[in-house]
């Protein structure tokens, strides 16, 4: 771990400062990435910035209905919060699908969504990698690709995106509420994280000097009509090969409207509007699920070991959209396939 | 601790372990666990892999079970951390200790300080219900000896004698 200084902020202006005075400084929260990537030598900042102390940790009830998660509330707060679990839980569901007891403990908000890939050449600072060195190359390309992407991917990156939470947040349209030099702004979620196109150094729209303070779940329903399916290589504390949060409103039997995010395909949770609307009217059946599976995957392009992920992805979602509409989620505890 | 090895950007810390305040001065990229084992000596919580992925390093922190090698102690400050030198005692076992030893769930004990601190946690935090929300909520504990189905079952025997011992309570 390189040495670095560190600032233990009093205030969120204070941290902001702090950011907006030293490029190289990185906020600190639940640590669990970031001391992670500092063991590693990815992560070398001349700064750390402490903002554990910032009264941003609860979970709110929002005018319109929705819920407001402070950026420092961990994932197994949010996770238990009775309303998240009654009022999302495709959001839940994700998040105890995500990493261990002890992680999810210390994991927030604000540090999932800003968690980095952990595609494995990125985290050896002994090969090149445009993510980690912009310009140095992508070994993973050609290389050993298992775990890449096969949507969205550039040539100078096919790294994935690891989260869970990412991906139910992805569905649900959450919005993010950030504070900076030039004040707050909200960014809808699907413009947080970005496509690595060429320039893969940057995972997200976060500005220089900006802080995560909160994201807000607008209060749409969808019932019982939702599941979080995740597929990887062990049953649990794993990241994904493919995952699929799904959420459905049906109404007089047929699909009304269409909640799909992918995880574990893209360089960010993989929306496409298309495949959806392509849903809406539809009987839910397989038929149905299997033709929008294919759309949405008819742009997929594998690179060698990760050729299987179009066709797990293709079955993924089918079943996803299955149990959305049977009103029978996926259990991140008893995971049996019937 | 030997302020002498200290780095000049050593950040002050007061920190409560074992029911012990301790007031230190931290260099800011020691890790807890670093903290504990090797400037306090409490060498009970183990260095599995030292990236959160074996659960050897489980500690209490604030009552809640975290990875102690993920934590920067200074991020700690006012903080109440328990390690497994704060469970029970020789011939005063906490009644998980004394189920580990009844369903020969310690093995070769590396991992078990960190499965110890992480069932307590899993207990306290009241949502594993199932055998099955058992297992799911320890996997972030390993044990290379394979214990798993023994500390499975030592933890369910503890959450089935508490469960039954407020039964009891409830009956009376």
């Amino acid at each position: 771990m390189n040495r670095f200084d560190y600032l233990r902020a009093a205030t969120l202006d204070e941290a902001i400062a702090a950011l907006s005075a030293d490029p190289g400084a990185k906020v600190i929260a639940g640590g669990t990435n970031l001391v992670d990537l500092m063991k590693y030598d990815v992560a070398k900042p001349s700064r750390v910035v402490d903002i554990t102390r910032l009264p941003l940790d609860a979970i709110e009830e929002r005018a319109d209905g929705g819920l407001r998660l402070g950026a420092l509330a961990t994932n197994a707060d949010t996770a238990y919060d009775p309303r998240v679990k009654a009022r999302y839980p495709l959001l839940a569901s994700a998040i105890l699908a995500g990493a261990s007891g002890q992680l999810r403990n210390a994991a927030t908000t604000g540090g999932n969504l800003l968690q980095r890939t952990r595609c494995y050449y990125f985290y050896d600072p002994g090969v090149a990698c445009n993510k980690r060195e912009p310009g140095s190359g992508c070994p993973a390309i050609g290389g050993v690709n298992r775990i890449h992407a096969v949507l969205g991917a550039s040539e100078q990156c096919i790294a994935v995106h690891p989260s869970d939470m990412c991906v139910a947040m992805a569905a649900l349209d959450a919005r993010i509420n950030v504070e900076g030099p030039q004040g707050p702004r909200v960014i809808a979620f699907e413009d947080f994280h970005r496509l690595p196109g060429d320039s893969p150094h940057i995972d997200t729209t976060l500005q220089p000097g900006e802080v995560i303070t909160s994201v807000d779940l607008p209060p749409d329903d969808f019932g019982p009509h939702y599941t979080y399916l995740k597929l990887r290589d062990r049953l649990s504390y794993a990241f994904a090969l493919v995952s699929v949060a799904a959420a459905l409103k049906i109404e007089r039997g047929c699909i009304a409207e269409v909640r799909l995010a992918l995880g574990g395909l893209a360089h960010k949770p993989w929306r496409d509007r298309h495949g959806e609307a392509s849903l809406v009217g539809k009987i839910p059946d397989r038929a149905s699920f299997q033709a929008a599976a294919d759309q949405i995957l008819a742009g997929a392009v594998g690179q060698g070991h990760n050729d299987f992920k179009i066709d797990l992805a293709r079955r993924a979602i089918v079943r996803a959209l299955a149990q959305a509409a049977a009103g029978t989620p996926q259990s991140q505890s008893v995971k049996r396939v019937n | 601790m030997m302020t002498a090895d200290l780095h000049p950007a050593a950040v002050p810390v007061a920190i409560t372990i074992n029911g012990r305040a301790y007031e230190l001065r931290v260099d800011p990229w020691v890790t807890l666990l670093d903290l504990l084992r090797e400037q306090l000596g409490l060498t009970g919580s183990k260095k599995g892999c030292d990236h959160g992925q074996c659960g050897a390093c489980t500690v209490l922190i604030d009552d809640k079970r975290i990875n102690s090698c993920l934590v920067l102690a200074v991020t700690k400050h006012g903080s109440a951390v328990t390690t497994i030198e704060g469970v029970g005692a020789p011939g005063d076992l906490h009644p998980l200790q004394q189920a580990f030893v009844e369903h020969d769930a310690f093995q070769c004990g590396y991992c078990t300080p960190g499965q110890i601190c992480s069932a307590l946690g899993l207990i306290a935090e009241g949502q594993a219900k199932t055998r099955d929300e058992v297992r799911e909520l320890m996997s972030g504990n390993l044990c290379r000896c394979g214990a798993y189905t023994n500390i499975t079952d030592a933890i369910v025997d503890v959450m089935e004698r508490a469960a039954a011992a407020c039964g009891r309570e409830d009956a009376a």
